[in-house]
């Protein structure tokens, strides 16, 4: 009753998606509005119903919808890069051959693309700060695994449907594990526990096992690095 | 020294709750917090605090519990068999214990949930603005026996005990729902069998959600296909993919994919968490103007559960030792006056 969800696709679109932020980004600055919820292709937009009426809120959403082609937008640079070391040795890809058989590409080659990916976080959810990247190539259009994995480790870097989810969590899935990282997508200690937005960038960078290992015992950040561009 | 409330055995399920971390949906947080609010804002008006204060979840079993400083605490939500040093406690009601006390909380005697709370409210140290276990996402975790657990100064501690009237709501019943974002995937038919329905609450329970079962035609399932997942919240009414609804509480994800057929409304979120073992429950549609009417900001609920306190006057019955009570102050042979 004190929010509205604004609809740009029922499917995944990047259009879609980058149409979800920048219109939450707007309408975040109307009078009453508590909190802004992108999601893939929507956003919602909750408000104070102390502060403001229902429909006054509507007329306000509805005006912003129609100032322009929300579905139109260029994408926007990346402001801020999260580097974040992967690796996709023994255990830690326990799902790449499956997922070289998907894509039909040869496991040299499915590293590679991760590797020169540039994937945007198009969504947070399903656990606190645990991202949802994308797209990746074409080649990586497969879906979710309809038998579920019983568990992923924390760090799991996981795929379907051209897109990554880096898990935070141990958690059961139908995404298919290729790799892991030491990230953590939520540090409950830390002074910004969920420290990713929707639209930052990553670029993984290939480390061994052990590595990966070593910096999983290390805790803290050192499992990614941020590089904010000005 | 701050005063503690030491938990000396521990039912299976029991957290620290207050009303939980909004706004941070979007970083995939959802507020979690008390399943039943307004348990905890009838706490607050028992023991007359500002704030609402941070208590002890308790679903379906309680515990034993000792203070090592004069304090008042309150017993709402789900009524369960309470008992001060072996004598019964009223529910809905706030009693002043003292160190050497032993307040024992058995089973729920109908609803869900039971909260106790202290009039210094529980003061461990918060985590993004809020004390609530949020179990789904490690934040906190289950009480154990032999926890001690700070708890704030009771600015009253010998205040005597009081009642309040408890809004009803622990046996189902009608719950209004109203439509969302992806109603209009559901046909006419199938929203109108979701409806006619009877439901209790299942075993797949927990505080993320609440399964739905039934035994009448489950005709509203409806195959999620490619739709993207969108933003969820508390009180959703999804439908998964053998067509079992559920109910989501407040440690659910911030986005799903499951169709949402509604949402209950929030006058009603209480009444669902409390539908216990048995408890049969209906769903109306119900319009926007009528939604609107029955809702009240939770700030207003509050001041108004103030007005519904009253002293706790005890029935000479509920007195076991009743004879050990001077109760007439002198006998006299009624001569004095000749």
């Amino acid at each position: 009753m004190d929010g509205f969800l604004v609809r740009f696709d029922s499917v995944f679109t990047e259009g879609a998606n980058r149409a979800a932020r920048a219109f939450g980004e707007e309408a975040r600055e109307t009078p009453g509005v508590t909190e802004i919820l992108p999601a893939l292709a929507s956003v919602q937009v909750r408000f104070d119903r102390e502060v403001c009426a229902r429909p006054d809120i509507a007329e306000v959403l509805e005006d912003l919808i129609a100032s322009r082609d929300w579905l139109a937008l260029p994408e926007e640079p990346a402001t801020r890069i999260w580097h974040v070391p992967v690796s996709f040795d023994g255990a830690d890809g326990v799902g790449l051959g499956r997922a070289c058989e998907q894509t039909g590409l040869s496991q040299e080659q499915a590293v590679q693309q991760i590797l020169d990916a540039r994937p945007r976080v198009i969504a947070i959810g399903f656990a606190p700060g645990q991202p949802y990247l994308g797209l990746l190539p074409m080649e990586w259009d497969f879906p979710r695994q309809t038998e579920l994995t019983k568990e992923v480790p924390p760090g799991a870097l996981t795929v379907a449907i051209r897109q990554l989810v880096l898990f935070a969590n141990p958690s059961p899935t139908g995404w298919l594990q290729i790799a892991r990282t030491a990230f953590r997508p939520f540090q409950p200690e830390a002074e910004d526990p969920m420290p990713l937005r929707a639209g930052d960038m990553f670029r993984f960078h290939r480390i061994s096992l052990s590595e990966r290992e070593a910096l999983t015992r290390e805790g803290g950040s050192a499992g990614g690095r941020l590089e904010v561009l000005s | 020294m701050s005063a503690h409330l030491r938990i000396e055995t521990a039912g299976p399920g029991l957290t620290v709750q207050d009303l939980g971390r909004p706004g941070l949906g979007a970083q995939g947080l959802s507020r979690g917090g008390a399943l039943d609010r307004l348990a905890l804002f009838e706490a607050a008006a028992l023991l007359r605090s500002p704030e609402v204060l941070a208590g002890i979840e308790m679903p379906g079993m309680g515990g034993s519990f000792t203070v090592d400083a004069p304090m008042r605490l309150a017993l709402t939500g789900a009524p369960m068999r309470a008992t001060l040093n072996g004598r019964p406690l009223a529910w809905h009601a706030a009693h002043p214990v003292q160190p050497g006390d032993m307040l024992k909380i058995g089973p729920v005697e109908s609803g869900t949930t039971g909260y106790l709370t202290p009039a210094g409210g529980i003061a461990t140290r918060p985590v993004l603005a809020s004390r609530a276990t949020h179990l789904a996402v490690r934040i906190g975790s289950l009480l154990e026996a032999g926890t001690e657990l700070p708890v704030g100064e009771d600015p009253a501690p010998a205040r005597p005990p009081c009642l309040i009237r408890a809004e009803a709501r622990f046996d189902g019943g009608v719950i209004r729902v109203l439509a969302g974002p992806q109603t209009d995937l559901f046909s006419e038919a199938q929203r109108a069998a979701f409806a006619a329905a009877s439901f209790t609450r299942g075993t797949r329970s927990n505080r993320q959600a609440m399964q739905l079962l039934t035994e009448d035609h489950a005709d509203w399932h409806l195959d999620a296909g490619g739709l993207a997942s969108e933003p969820i919240q508390a009180g959703d009414l999804q439908i998964t993919g053998d067509g079992t609804p559920f109910m989501l509480l407040a440690e659910c994800q911030t986005i799903g994919g499951y169709p949402r057929i509604g949402s209950v409304h929030p006058a009603d979120m209480a009444r669902m968490a409390q539908a216990g073992n048995g408890a049969v429950l209906r769903f109306r549609f119900t319009d926007w103007d009528r939604a609107e009417e029955a809702w009240t900001p939770e700030s207003e609920m509050i001041r108004a559960l103030a007005g519904k306190v009253s002293p706790l006057v005890r029935d000479p019955a509920d007195i076991p030792d009743l004879l050990s009570y001077q109760l007439v102050s002198g006998v006299t042979a009624g001569r004095e006056l000749d």
